[in-house]
């Protein structure tokens, strides 16, 4: 009989999820401890794809910096763009014109667009719907064909200038958005059939991962998983930056704070982001589009070759970088997935002294243990779309 | 609009008068440099007091001075929902003593980023339930945000040789 | 006695043939190129023989091709003997049942009775049931030989599934069986001529209830939890490789189609052609001589028995490719405490009306 329960005993079974496996989208690992089906211990393993952003950063000039943020959270690489050039500019103290301001809130818009349409499509392929995926990755492809059709790249645009932008909107943008978002408008109805309503998809995401608002706070919680239980907080209506208060949006928030209410608040944030778009579209004011400082953003390269004192700001800036005034600020805007803060520290060389990023997915992913415990090893697979980590943004 | 943003600073100077030891507004961004010693308080009373309430502990960070002296400065960046207002708070850690107390009782958001900084500047936050490092791995040399660490640094090669 | 074996041995090389040659490869084709088509894209095109793609349709052969020339690849540490027999014990139940399917009627041709079946067992569902169950072997051999947490909680996940709906389906197909008073399914088959005796006007319930439960069975979208990938790697065959790994495809495979065998027969009317009869039919046919008007009839109800296979190879392939996976304690609810009750209640009702009549 002895024998008989020594042979039969139970223990905890301690598995590797990840790095390389099919869940961990970014590249992360999870260290799971199992009782049958149930989480016992969770542990979340980062820096995978840490490169040191910071560092990086330190020993580039201003200028530089842009392509390095396009690569934080590549799925709205221009949000990162803004984020950090308005933190410069607030450094310096410049403000840019009017259309800039516009066009930099369309393209911010629309790379939210394309990032909630990966998150929902990659949460329902990971609960097995393909063909919603399939759906919403049509979309995202045309929302980044209207990238490409002003900065030349799909992924890493590296579009916004300090000061200013790399180009103008191209012509007939307006005419090629009203398109795409008609098709868009259909997709969503498509995949809102597929899952809203699915009973499959609402069982798999009710009630899972729940986050009480209290919590959601004091865990710093941002964005959509934060509005989703129920906290009103977004950076375009608390703190707006360039045009959002003069935008006609709301900001959806959840109830429960489970994982189908931060997928319900990203649908919605769909809706809304596309009447942002259409907003500014309808109202973009003509106008120059830089700053007129040859200090910091460059001429154009007609005055460069023809005018002298423009050559020598273009060299003076493209070789020792700007000269941006010491001091330190953070700028918050709104990233697809949180708050993404800057917080900046200058000496007054052509450098930056320091580049720090507060990555939004990183304390939300830091949540995962206090989400995931005590629920079924499935639960992760949800729980970890809704997190939505990028990679990029969270290891940096 | 500045009246009411600095109502968190003087706040902070009536509380704890020798523990502020400097505050500055550069281009509106509130900041209050306090000493490492009450920080675990100074969080309690920005996140209880009525009148601040910064529930929000958005960034924890540091910055390398390198060749000054206190070296490091641990920077908080809080956010008040209810004010909608964000305070800066910095501390200055010297490279003898290279500590601070964790606030982890404060915010358990936290949790990582003071790993975070452990990992990437090697400032030991006391109280920190689980101070590994959390982007690099075990085993690695050094702290590569900290100045003087090379920017083209190599490390031992660690693992089974092959 | 020749004559009997060649139609024994005719009938076993068409089932075969169709099975392994028609099915298994194409299938993998269909379910690319059908979901291609739900969603937006153009599907397998790439493989061609001289520039020619034909639709995609050289992909199956190509695919063959890779899979024969991979490594096969056993880990360290697991036990050989299971790991090679596990794949063969899941693709042999899905073959075998098929004897039992009738894919056609009986016909006397040239004095010679033909009865369109390999086994005509009497008791033919048993007989599926039997060897469905078996099937469960293979795939907790699998997860348990190869030596790897994912594949050990991918069979455990399939063993409790598998067994859980065994139980529903079963129950799920009494009602036909009282209905038409046989387990014999060429009766059955031939009790449905009367398109409003079909079973699925009969036996509404059952024929919801069966199919949930046998696609359940067949772990396949939304019940694929012994595979979710996002979860557990691949499950039970996450340590598979070249062609054992095509084993358990195949498996799962002809099992859409043997499933689609027993529904065409239990319930969508066998063989037959709705509202024509088969008098009707051999009357039409009445040009060709007494003979060959009995081979068309035979061929018209091949043909119509095939498309209807193909028909809910299709509905199942729709249905895979439309839902989200369920979890693992949400199947276990689904299957126990809804899909069990309604086949008791379905059971009861059934009774009482056979009764009353």
């Amino acid at each position: 009989m002895t024998d008989l329960a020594k042979n039969l005993h139970t223990e905890h079974m301690v598995i590797n999820m990840g790095p390389s496996h099919p869940v961990t989208h970014g590249t992360v690992k999870f260290l799971v401890t199992l009782d049958g089906e149930t989480i016992v211990d969770f542990y979340v393993e980062i820096g995978y794809l840490h490169r040191g952003f910071e560092k990086m950063c330190e020993n580039s000039t201003w200028e530089q910096v842009f392509p390095y943020t396009d690569r934080l959270n590549y799925l709205s690489p221009i949000i990162n763009n803004v984020g950090y050039a308005l933190a410069v500019e607030k450094l310096i103290g410049i403000d840019t014109p009017e259309r800039c301001k516009y066009i930099r809130v369309i393209t911010s818009e629309l790379s939210r667009m394309a990032d909630h349409y990966t998150n929902i499509a990659a949460s329902a392929l990971e609960l097995g719907a393909l063909t919603a995926f399939l759906y919403f990755v049509e979309a995202r492809e045309l929302v980044w064909d209207l990238l490409e059709s002003f900065c030349g790249a799909r992924l890493t645009s590296n579009y916004i200038r300090i000061g200013g932008l790399k180009n103008d909107l191209p012509d007939g943008f307006k005419e090629d958005t009203k398109e795409v978002f008609k098709r868009c408008r259909e997709l969503w109805v498509d995949v809102d059939k597929l899952l809203t309503k699915n009973r499959i998809f609402l069982d798999r995401m009710r009630d899972i991962g729940i986050m009480p608002p209290d919590e959601a706070i004091a865990w710093g919680f941002t964005g959509p998983c934060l509005r989703a239980s129920g906290v009103p907080y977004d950076v375009r209506k608390a703190q707006p930056y360039l045009v959002y208060d003069k935008m006609n949006f709301e900001i959806p928030i959840g109830e429960t704070g489970d994982n189908f209410d931060r997928y319900l608040v990203r649908m919605e944030e769909l809706n809304q982001s596309m009447r942002i778009v259409e907003q500014a579209l309808e109202e973009l004011p003509s106008g120059p589009i830089n700053v007129d400082i040859p200090e910091y953003r460059w001429q154009s390269k007609d005055d460069i070759y023809t005018k002298i004192e423009s050559l020598i700001f273009h060299f003076k800036t493209v070789t020792g970088g700007i000269r941006v005034p010491p001091g330190e600020v953070y700028f918050p805007v709104e990233g697809a997935n949180g708050e993404l803060g800057f917080y900046l520290v200058s000496d007054g060389n052509g450098k930056p002294y320091k580049c720090r990023v507060r990555p939004p997915c990183f304390p939300l992913t830091a949540a995962m243990p206090r989400m995931v415990k005590g629920a079924l090893i499935a639960d992760i697979v949800p729980t970890f779309d809704m997190v939505h980590m990028i990679g990029g943004e969270c290891d940096r | 609009m500045t009246a009411m943003e600095s109502i968190t600073l003087k706040k902070l100077k009536e509380k704890f008068p020798d523990s502020i030891v400097d505050t500055h507004s550069f281009r509106g961004d509130e900041t209050a440099t306090v000493k490492k010693e009450k920080i675990i308080e100074i969080c309690k009373f920005l996140r209880d007091d009525n009148e601040l309430l910064y529930n929000f502990m958005m960034d924890l960070t540091a910055v390398d001075y390198y060749g000054r002296e206190p070296r490091f400065e641990v920077v908080y960046h809080f956010y008040s929902l209810k004010y909608n207002r964000r305070v800066r708070l910095k501390v200055p850690v010297p490279e003898s003593d290279c500590t601070v107390d964790s606030i982890i009782s404060v915010w358990i958001g936290a949790d990582w980023f003071e790993r975070e900084a452990y990992d990437l500047y090697g400032i030991i936050f006391n109280g920190h339930p689980n101070l590994k490092r959390i982007l690099l791995y075990e085993g690695f040399e050094g702290h590569p945000l900290r100045k003087d660490y090379p920017v083209r640094g190599r490390q031992p090669l660690i693992g089974p040789k092959n | 006695m020749i004559a009997e074996l060649i139609e024994a041995v005719a009938k076993i090389l068409f089932i075969f043939g169709v099975n392994m040659g028609f099915f298994a490869p194409i299938l993998g084709w269909v379910e690319r190129k059908q979901s291609a088509v739900m969603q937006d894209r153009v599907g397998a095109n790439r493989a061609d023989i001289l520039g020619f793609t034909l639709i995609g349709l050289l992909h199956p052969l190509t695919d063959t091709i890779k899979i024969l020339t991979k490594e096969d690849f056993i880990p360290a540490g697991a036990n050989k003997l299971f790991h090679t027999l596990a794949p063969f014990i899941s693709l042999t139940p899905a073959l075998i049942t098929f004897a039992v399917i009738p894919f056609g009627g009986q016909y006397e041709i040239f004095g010679h009775r033909i009865n369109l079946v390999i086994a005509d067992l009497d008791v033919g569902i048993l007989f599926i049931f039997a060897f469905a169950s078996l099937a469960t072997y293979g795939t907790v051999l699998a997860g348990w030989s190869s030596n790897n947490n994912w594949s050990f909680l991918g069979g455990l996940r399939a063993a409790a599934q598998m067994l859980s709906y065994e139980v529903a389906m079963g129950l799920s197909i009494i009602g036909i069986i009282m209905v038409y008073g046989s387990l014999r399914l060429t009766e059955i088959g031939a009790m449905q001529e009367n398109f409003l005796r079909w079973g699925i006007f009969l036996q509404p319930v059952g024929f919801i209830l069966f199919l949930t439960c046998a696609i359940a069975e067949n772990k396949r979208v939304p019940f694929d939890i012994p595979e979710a990938e996002t979860e557990i790697v691949a499950g039970y065959f996450t340590e598979y490789s070249s062609m054992k790994f095509i084993m358990f495809w195949m498996a799962e495979f002809l099992e859409v189609v043997t499933i689609s065998g027993i529904v065409t027969t239990l319930f969508l009317g066998a063989w037959h052609l709705p509202f024509v009869s088969s008098e009707k039919l051999l009357s039409l046919f009445g040009f060709a001589g007494p003979n060959l008007s009995i081979v068309l009839l035979m061929l018209t109800n091949i043909v119509t028995f095939f498309a209807k296979i193909i028909f809910m190879i299709w509905l199942q392939m729709t249905i895979r490719w439309t839902l989200p996976r369920f979890r693992y304690d949400q199947i276990m609810k689904l299957g126990w405490k809804i899909l069990l009750p309604i086949s008791l209640i379905n059971i009861f009702i059934t009774g009482l009306v056979v009764l009353l009549k």
